[in-house]
């Protein structure tokens, strides 16, 4: 049966040459904008951008605080008590006319041991956060929360394993969690961390979408009660140049210190980045809305043409168990559209990642499990989404109205949710309940409870897990095939 | 409701007419055998089993519904491969209906450019692809040039003295005039008249005189 529908599908010349045209079209656009795309900064033209920082994950990271720091050779510990923890949020809403006293919810300011002065390098560190109380953060994706009330920390090294502590009396210590830095170096830095995100609002924009703003924030701490002697050096890890006209003419970043009290201010950010650092390698498959439409038109013609010519009569007449026929050519064409749609994504994303490297653009680096669950992710929605068309044309039994009917449950959706058309909320809602939810499978970057970003569809980031969003299409296209089979087991053929 | 009361017996090695003026249900009866249309009540079985649980349906019974049903773009000889596929046949047999029928020098042209004639014969060529011992053709002569007709006489004489039972309907009484050995009339959709070919012969005087006889005033039901 499996046979037969197979080759029933290769032997029309224009199903074949749609589905091979749609699989062209995957990797062509995606060269052509991979050749496309060029980045320059600064005045000249040309001029290559800064990349930002490569973690220890592989990941592209934020790395850019006050650091105060000495040298630490071997093991050894750092205590302090935070004595005070203040900061500044430049104009924000509602009237934008003020500079305001606070913290911003991610606001760090705690004790750190480095690999080095590099951005990018290895860490854990102990914190204290504008409103999530004490953490123990590493290597800039690891999160896990401490005591919300203590105000001393405690850091120790003993070969790689760094071990963060906090307490609320200096007496009794929790040990938040022991974390290892696999190649630390004998020699280290240890010292303190000050840093300050940027105060981040989405609000509705005028014309749907969402506005999203970015403020300039600084944060001061106060550090007492110091157990390691020895002079501390002052630096601005990541520091661009850039100076705001706060730090300008009010209080700049750095040091400041009364015998064994160290006051410090910083910006910044030690953080996962975000869509914001560059293209991701979900960008090379800008092609997929038109293969999509492409598939679709081959998978309704699949079955609506048997109706047209009344041919449905003779497949049944040699396959009379009809529910079995339907399934068979549910998984032919599914089959045959993942096998292309793999081989399709396969090949664009490396060639179109090396192409826009190559072009001098900065692509951000995703890990190898990523990259394939993009690539496998996209055939099977492909598939998934071309077997959800085959079974409304089975339904409907009506070609432009199934392609019609496919388009709207699939591609609209995503073009709404993603274009800033939609208020994000109701974008959001979109990807979790209609077909296009799968489309979570090219989420290149994951997002971050510790970063505080609106994570929105048009930035590349969806509601659902990428399991659980091809899970979504999988249950339309089961129903649309379910109804499809209770049609046409009822119906005389 | 289209059918009431069709009871008739087509034996092997004949070919047995199935005639009656246009809307008689000629049509509809071969689709209830073939498990297209649904009956209300009542069994349509071919060996003693329903259509639909014959393994390999296409194999114990060859049907030609409507030659017409064909993809354009798809050649004659893939309708037939895809087919065989179905019933696990081989694609050698697919050649060799297509020698039977005359269609191999045509068959790796896309089928819609075929001729009525040759939609027939591709039509007929899928009937006998599984080597049946029953076939069913619904009007097999529509559509054909004399000589395809003479062909197609020659044919069905053929496959019932192979020892098949071979059902062919049809409205005009003329095409079937020689070949048929057993005759069904029917009108209103039950059949009104089976018997022999020699026994309407002697009482009507001829088969043409029988099928006006039998099926007057049995036209279609509203």
């Amino acid at each position: 049966m499996i046979r037969a529908e197979w080759h029933k599908l290769r032997t029309v010349r224009g199903w074949l040459g749609g589905l091979i045209a749609a699989f062209a079209v995957i990797i062509g656009l995606g060269v052509l904008a991979a050749f496309g795309v060029h980045t320059s900064c600064g005045q000249q033209e040309g001029e290559a951008c800064p990349a930002p920082p490569i973690g220890p994950g592989g990941q592209a990271v934020q790395d850019r605080f006050a650091f105060v720091h000495q040298k630490l050779d071997g093991d050894g510990t750092l205590t302090a008590h935070i004595a005070d923890f203040t900061g500044i949020i430049t104009y924000p809403p509602p009237n934008h006319d003020e500079l305001v006293p606070g913290l911003v919810p991610w606001a760090k300011a705690g004790l750190i041991i480095k690999d080095g002065t590099k951005p990018g390098s290895a860490y854990a560190s102990v914190m204290l956060t504008g409103s999530h109380g004490v953490r123990m953060q590493h290597n800039y994706t690891e999160d896990k929360a401490g005591p919300t009330d203590a105000r001393w920390l405690r850091i120790t090294r003993s070969g790689n394993t760094i071990k963060g502590y906090a307490s609320s009396d200096a007496t009794r210590w929790a040990e938040i969690r022991s974390v290892d830095l696999p190649g630390l170096p004998r020699t280290v830095q240890i010292g303190f961390l000050v840093a300050s995100p940027a105060n981040v609002t989405a609000k509705p924009g005028p014309h749907g979408g969402s506005i999203v703003q970015a403020r300039f924030t600084q944060a001061t701490a106060v550090f007492d009660h110091v157990d390691r002697t020895g002079t501390w050096t002052y630096e601005k890890l990541g520091d661009d140049g850039g100076m705001t006209d706060w730090e300008k003419f009010h209080h700049n970043a750095g040091l400041d210190q009364h015998g064994g009290t160290l006051t410090i201010s910083g910006s910044g950010d030690v953080a996962p980045a975000g869509n914001e650092a560059g293209a991701t390698i979900a960008h090379t498959l800008t092609g997929m809305i038109v293969a999509l439409i492409a598939v679709f038109v081959v998978a309704v013609l699949f079955i609506t043409a048997e109706y047209r010519r009344d041919l449905i009569r003779t497949t049944f007449t040699a396959m009379p168990h009809r529910g079995r026929v339907l399934a068979a050519k549910a998984a032919v064409i599914g089959a045959v559209v993942f096998t292309g749609g793999l081989i399709a994504a396969a090949i664009t994303v490396p060639l179109a990642v090396h192409l826009m490297r190559s072009g001098g653009n900065f692509v951000i680096p995703s890990s190898t499990a990523t990259g394939v669950r993009v690539v496998v992710g996209s055939a099977a929605l492909l598939a998934l989404a071309a077997v959800l068309a085959y079974a409304v044309g089975a339904l409907l039994r009506r070609g432009v109205a199934a392609v019609a009917v496919a388009v709207l449950l699939v591609v609209l959706p995503y073009i709404l949710a993603t274009t800033s058309i939609l208020p994000s909320a109701a974008a959001g809602w979109l990807l979790r309940l209609t077909p296009a939810a799968a489309f979570a499978v090219q989420q290149a970057l994951p997002s971050y409870p510790q970063v505080n970003m609106p994570y929105a569809p048009s930035d590349g980031y969806y509601p659902l897990p990428a399991w659980a969003g091809l899970l979504v299409l999988a249950g339309w296209a089961s129903a649309a095939l379910a109804l499809a089979v209770a049609r046409t087991r009822r119906a005389d053929a | 409701m289209a059918l009431d009361g069709m009871t008739f017996t087509a034996a092997p090695g004949v070919v047995t007419g199935f005639v009656g003026p246009n809307g008689a249900g000629k049509s509809t009866t071969m689709r209830v055998l073939l498990g297209l249309d649904a009956a209300d009540r009542g069994t349509a079985t071919v060996g003693g089993r329903r259509y639909r649980d014959l393994p390999n349906p296409l194999t114990h019974l060859g049907a030609l519904i409507d030659a017409n049903a064909l993809h354009p773009a798809r050649s004659g000889r893939n309708h037939l491969l895809w087919l065989a596929h179905s019933q696990g046949i081989d694609a050698k047999r697919v050649d060799e209906v297509l020698d039977m029928t005359g269609l191999r020098t045509v068959a790796r042209r896309r089928a819609g450019g075929y001729s009525l004639g040759m939609r027939q014969r591709l039509g007929i060529s899928a009937a006998l692809l599984g080597d049946p011992p029953a076939l069913m053709l619904d009007e097999p002569f529509n559509g054909l040039d004399p000589e395809g007709i003479v062909w197609m006489r020659d044919l069905l004489r053929t496959l019932a003295a192979e020892g098949r039972a071979v059902l062919v309907s049809s409205h005009l009484m003329s095409e079937l005039q020689d070949i048929a050995g057993h005759v069904v009339f029917v009108g209103r959709g039950r059949a009104i008249k089976e018997a022999a070919k020699d026994e309407l012969t002697i009482r009507y005087g001829s088969l043409e005189a029988a099928y006006l006889e039998l099926t007057r005033g049995e036209g279609a039901l509203k």
